[in-house]
């Protein structure tokens, strides 16, 4: 970790100015998944359900190591989850329930 | 109902202008690494919700003007190894910026 | 390392492909990771009160498949052979949309345009802004920590690494997309174009071009 991280005023996401090496400009499609992430921001942006400020302040959020190791469409379902729960449209209960049940109906079919 | 709801515009193209030097936390659409610089307006946007306020689902009314300002690089990093020429222009808000006299 | 630089190869029909031409990601499709588990419930949850339909979600995919950079291609070669849409393109980018028959945007539209002396490239330090209705979704790349930390404080070094080098006599500008406005380079057209027509035009006007980490392609 340098030097530059240090700064306890400067918010993890805000690199502007940070060393880094060398971009990678290699590219992949995104997966299905991935675009269902994004429609999904983009319907609840439409409904007005989400604003894209909710969007970036919950991913924002994210602990550094998490904001790190956690792909952009993951940082992206986290926060929209996070914002749908702020929002009271679903409850962490009924997430947490579902999110299990999603799970157990995959190891299922394994 | 408010009168108005947007902040009237305090700056114009060509005006100086410095980022204030402030480091709240929050959501803030104001890079870190401008804080405390000076630029030149380039042109007024026009008005917008304030994110800092759209950030919690908040109106963030009255709008704010935002700007984008002009900044040289050679005035942003004591390093920069481009041309004098070179400059990082950024959309600001009102509230972030003071007049340069 | 190796980097995939389609913008450089002549062969101009297979550039608006090239997001169609990159290896698929490994495994997403067959392992349910936590995160994809998370977007399997809140999608079906959301379905469940009501908020959007499954069919929804099928469009709103599609349309952003639909989403290719040339549409950004259309209005830049548009701007190369009308004067007075290049005007238009340049005073208020929203109505240049329409005035081409493409959405306006939800954003507000700044057409940065290179000239002999000034070169102009688009990065958003802070998060992804990109202008997705024009360009469709943004390059990993431009979404990286490398491209995000690095294009504000040494842009002349990471357009080197894309293969662009800009001399010291021409004004490197970069625009960083922090609120409100969506930024989409101008460049300028190629020599040895004259009397082409726009959809021959468009061919030669990249996504990276119209990001500024490149030139367009040369006839």
């Amino acid at each position: 970790m340098s030097d530059h991280h240090i700064d306890p005023r400067r918010a993890h996401h805000d690199m502007g100015g940070l060393s880094a090496p060398a971009v990678d400009a290699t590219e992949h499609d995104h997966a299905l998944w991935e675009k269902r992430v994004d429609a999904i921001q983009m319907l609840l942006s439409n409904k007005g359900l989400i604003t894209t400020d909710e969007l970036r302040r919950n991913i924002e959020s994210l602990g550094p190591d998490a904001y790190d190791q956690m792909s952009y469409y993951e940082r992206w379902i986290h926060s929209v989850a996070q914002t749908m729960i702020q929002r009271g449209v679903i409850t962490v209960e009924e997430l947490g329930r579902k999110i299990s049940e999603i799970q157990e109906r995959a190891d299922a079919f394994l | 109902m408010p009168s108005s709801e947007a902040v009237e515009p305090r700056f114009r193209a060509g005006d100086r202008v410095a980022v204030r030097a402030a480091y709240p936390p929050g959501h803030v659409r104001t890079p870190f690494y401008i804080r405390g610089k000076t630029g030149v307006v380039e042109r007024l946007c026009g008005d917008f919700a304030n994110p800092e306020e759209l950030a919690y689902a908040r109106s963030g009314l009255p709008r704010r003007p935002l700007y984008r300002v002009r900044f040289r690089q050679t005035d942003v990093w004591p390093d920069y190894r481009g041309a004098d020429s070179d400059t990082v222009d950024i959309e600001i808000y009102q509230h972030w910026l003071e007049p340069v006299p | 390392m190796t980097v995939d630089r389609h913008e450089h190869v002549a062969s101009p029909s297979r550039d608006h492909e090239e997001s169609h031409r990159h290896p698929p990601r490994p495994d997403l499709d067959d392992t349910l990771t936590y995160h994809r588990a998370m977007e399997v419930a809140l999608r079906e949850l959301l379905i469940e009160k009501g908020v959007f339909t499954a069919d929804e979600i099928r469009r709103q995919v599609e349309d952003m498949d639909n989403r290719t950079p040339a549409q950004g291609a259309r209005v830049v070669a548009k701007a190369w052979v009308d004067p007075g849409y290049r005007s238009l393109l340049l005073s208020d980018g929203g109505a240049a949309c329409v005035a081409a028959g493409l959405d306006r945007g939800l954003y507000k539209l700044v057409v940065v345009e290179n000239t002999p002396d000034t070169h102009n490239v688009i990065v958003c330090t802070l998060c992804s802004c990109y202008p997705r209705w024009l360009l469709g979704l943004p390059p990993d790349w431009y979404k990286s920590r490398a491209y995000r930390s690095r294009m504000v404080r040494e842009p002349r070094a990471v357009l080197r690494e894309f293969g662009t080098e800009i001399p010291d006599d021409v004004t490197v500008r970069v625009h960083d997309s922090t609120a409100d406005m969506r930024y989409l380079v101008l460049p300028q057209r190629p020599a040895g174009t004259e009397g082409w027509d726009e959809d021959r035009l468009a061919q030669l006007v990249t996504r990276d071009a119209m990001i500024g980490v490149s030139l367009p392609l040369r006839p």
